[in-house]
């Protein structure tokens, strides 16, 4: 048959073929969610529990021990999510860049020459990758605390630095008017000024950056000996100097086995920081339980910090699936 | 027993119950209760004085003994109750979503807690209020002198409110160290991390006298400054068994107001002319039928624990080591304010 309505019908039928199930589908999916959210309400109502995003609006009435932002206990509920966001955010990205660096350098000292050195990452590797994280947090927590001294004796390494149990003090850079380094100093029982970085903080990060740093180790070391060695001598016979090859060759097709798995690493990472709670680190966790407690709004915050971590991770893994596009080789090996 | 961790999604799977199940009916609590043969009963997971287990799990408190003192009301046995440890965030959702049948873990009735979460708090079983624990070596006699102190508190209490609102007052910075678990707060506070550690008089004493490496060096200041007023809390919409929960503990206070003690209980129902007395402990009228109990409910009540007199003192009052004076939780007629509706 050839009249050229044929076709169109047939391109018809075949879109609906396609559409209709993804369009029910997602029907399906929407009424699932909404049927869900209908019973929850319902279902805390008839139960005597009060429901809805309202309270984000009303004074939060709690202190946050650490924030980016300027933030007060009259401010809205809504705010300290937000501290809480950037707080989990100030740790976790550090914390990746650092495991990244630290995880190359450790991955590298696996494959190295020296037996040694070989044997020391290997143990590190084993050792860090095999405890839980909360007990590697909880532990570092604690000798972090026993081992510096109170605040009124704090050392001091450096001069303007401060180091004690309330932390990490550095000088800052201030601007009100004029613009001055300002010191920390002893005021009250605690210290004043400058520029903190508090033993929560401190462990927390510590913690993170080293368990992430074990496997992206492993992750190195497998993207470097994945390059197989034929391709190696092809670049050598060419003449090519190790720098090179390093550069040209290996990293490159090196990268493309690592990259996808370093990005499931970030991932982890920036969940693994909601332990910080058990620390006292006012992370998006901890504010978030803080606020459910004070309001009993326990479903709707539950709700909001999972939409955020999804946030943060669906943030991440397109980053880096843009980064991977643009460094990973096209083609087969 | 889930286990702690698992705990921590309590909320998770109050709303995942939410999701599916129809909404709970009223009056089956009790039901539940007899069938299952034991009460569930929320405590905390250890707070000396209130309720802390023993090296061979064995729970003592004044918490734990309102629960007994329900269990053997209901069942006829004080042993009759299964203790499920809640740290402070956990307490409500654990209540919610039914996993136990009441709370009795230090725990103050405020409007929020009250209005909104679908529970209902049952009666004061102690007076308390706020402070602050700190070394002595510090040297601070007033909680005026903290001016920018690190003070450790726990998260998911109105302590950690309270704190907020004392120091904004007074316009004095201080800096909260909020930890999830009871154990990491004290030990962070032990360890020096903080100056200052701030929850219930009650419960400072407890960490004080069972936690502190030396409880000398440590000492409670003398600003009160909330109203912590614990008490029993039950699920909304089951008044009966609400009833039962507010009223054996009226019933250990009126025993207190009798002179019925464990020690006498026996004799004074076999002999007392008194009609209180012989109302309360089912020789009279019969109370029990009213709550949907029997008429012995009282009497056994008495006899698994004593009266709120004695189970004060074993508790937290002279009696204990945490030694605290009876104050407020005298009763009306001793200078305090515990005051139980007439038993009739
Ligand atoms: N009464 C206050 C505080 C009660 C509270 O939870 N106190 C802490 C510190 S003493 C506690 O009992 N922790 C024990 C635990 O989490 O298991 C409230 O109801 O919020």
């Amino acid at each position: 048959m050839d009249s050229p309505h044929a076709p169109a019908g047939a391109k018809l039928r075949k879109a609906l073929r396609q559409w209709i199930p993804q369009i029910l589908l997602l029907a399906a999916a929407l009424g699932l969610l909404w049927w869900l959210g209908h019973n929850v309400l319902e279902n805390m109502r008839a139960r005597g529990i009060q429901a809805g995003f309202g309270f984000l609006k009303e004074p939060a009435g709690f202190e946050i021990g650490e924030s980016l932002l300027d933030y007060t206990p009259s401010q809205a509920i809504w705010r300290a999510f937000l501290v809480g966001l950037l707080n989990t955010i100030r740790v976790a990205l550090p914390a990746i860049v650092l495991a990244t660096i630290l995880g190359t350098l450790i991955g590298l000292g696996r494959l190295s020459q020296q037996s040694g050195l070989r044997a020391a990452c290997g143990v590190l590797v084993e050792s860090l990758r095999n405890i839980p994280l909360l007990l590697q947090l909880l532990l570092c927590y604690f000798v972090l605390t026993s081992l510096l001294p109170e605040a009124s004796t704090a050392w001091h390494p450096l001069p303007g630095v401060m180091l004690s149990q309330s932390g990490l003090f550095l000088p800052a850079w201030r601007c009100e008017g004029a613009c001055h380094w300002e010191l920390p100093r002893l005021e009250g029982f605690g210290i004043e000024g400058g520029f903190a970085l508090t033993p929560e903080y401190l462990a927390v990060l510590i913690t993170l950056t080293l368990y992430a740093a074990v496997f992206i180790a492993e992750i190195v070391r497998g993207g470097i000996q994945s390059v197989s060695i034929g391709k190696i001598n092809a670049a050598r016979a060419l003449g090519m100097k190790p720098t090179q090859i390093l550069r040209y060759i290996v990293l490159p097709l090196a990268l493309r086995a690592i990259v996808p798995a370093l990005t499931n690493q970030y991932l982890n990472l920036t969940k693994n920081s909601s332990l910080a709670v058990a620390v006292g680190y006012p992370d998006i966790v901890s504010v978030a339980n803080t606020s459910l407690n004070q309001s009993g709004r326990a479903f709707e915050c539950i709700v909001i910090v999972m939409l955020i971590y999804l946030c943060l991770s669906l943030l991440t893994a397109l980053l880096m699936n843009l980064y991977n596009t643009r460094v990973a080789l096209k083609g087969s090996q | 027993m889930i286990s702690t961790s698992l705990r921590r999604l309590l909320p998770l799977a109050l709303a995942l119950g939410a999701l599916t199940s129809p909404a709970a009916h009223a009056g089956k609590t009790i039901d539940a209760i007899k069938q299952r043969g034991s009460v569930q009963c929320g405590v905390s997971s250890g707070v000396a004085g209130f309720s802390l287990p023993d090296s061979q799990g064995h729970w003592s408190g004044l918490d734990v003994d309102v629960c007994r003192a329900i269990a053997a009301a209901v069942l006829g046995d004080a042993n009759k109750v299964a203790f499920v440890p809640l740290n402070s965030q956990q307490r409500f959702s654990a209540l919610q979503s039914g996993e136990v049948d009441l709370l009795a873990r230090n725990t103050s009735w405020t409007l929020t807690r009250d209005a909104s979460l679908g529970l209902s708090f049952t009666g004061v079983t102690y007076y308390d209020g706020q402070g602050f624990l700190v070394p002595k070596k510090l040297k601070v006699t007033s909680a005026k002198q903290l001016k920018n102190a690190e003070i450790c508190v726990q998260s998911g209490t109105t302590n950690e409110k309270n704190l907020a609102d004392y120091f904004r007052n007074l316009n004095i910075k201080v800096k909260p160290v909020v930890f999830e678990g009871f154990e990491a707060s004290f030990k962070a506070f032990f360890a020096g991390r903080c100056q200052a550690y701030t929850t219930d008089i009650s419960g400072l004493a407890g960490i004080r006298n069972k936690e502190a490496p030396k409880p000398d060096d440590y000492v409670i200041l003398p600003e009160v400054i909330s109203k912590e007023p614990l008490s029993p809390a039950v699920r909304r919409g089951d008044d009966e068994w609400f009833a039962i929960v507010r009223w054996v503990p009226f019933a250990l206070i009126e025993a207190e107001e009798y002179g019925i003690t464990r020690a006498n209980v026996d004799s004074l129902r076999a002999s007392s002319k008194d009609p209180g007395i012989q109302r309360l402990l089912g020789t009279g009228e019969d109370s029990g039928k009213l709550l949907g109990l029997d008429r012995d409910w009282a009497y056994r009540a008495i006899k698994a624990g004593g009266n709120y007199g004695e189970i004060f003192s074993r508790n937290v009052g002279p009696d204990s080591v945490l030694k605290l004076p009876r104050g407020l939780n005298n009763l009306w007629n001793k200078g305090g304010i515990l005051y139980a509706p007439p038993i009739r």
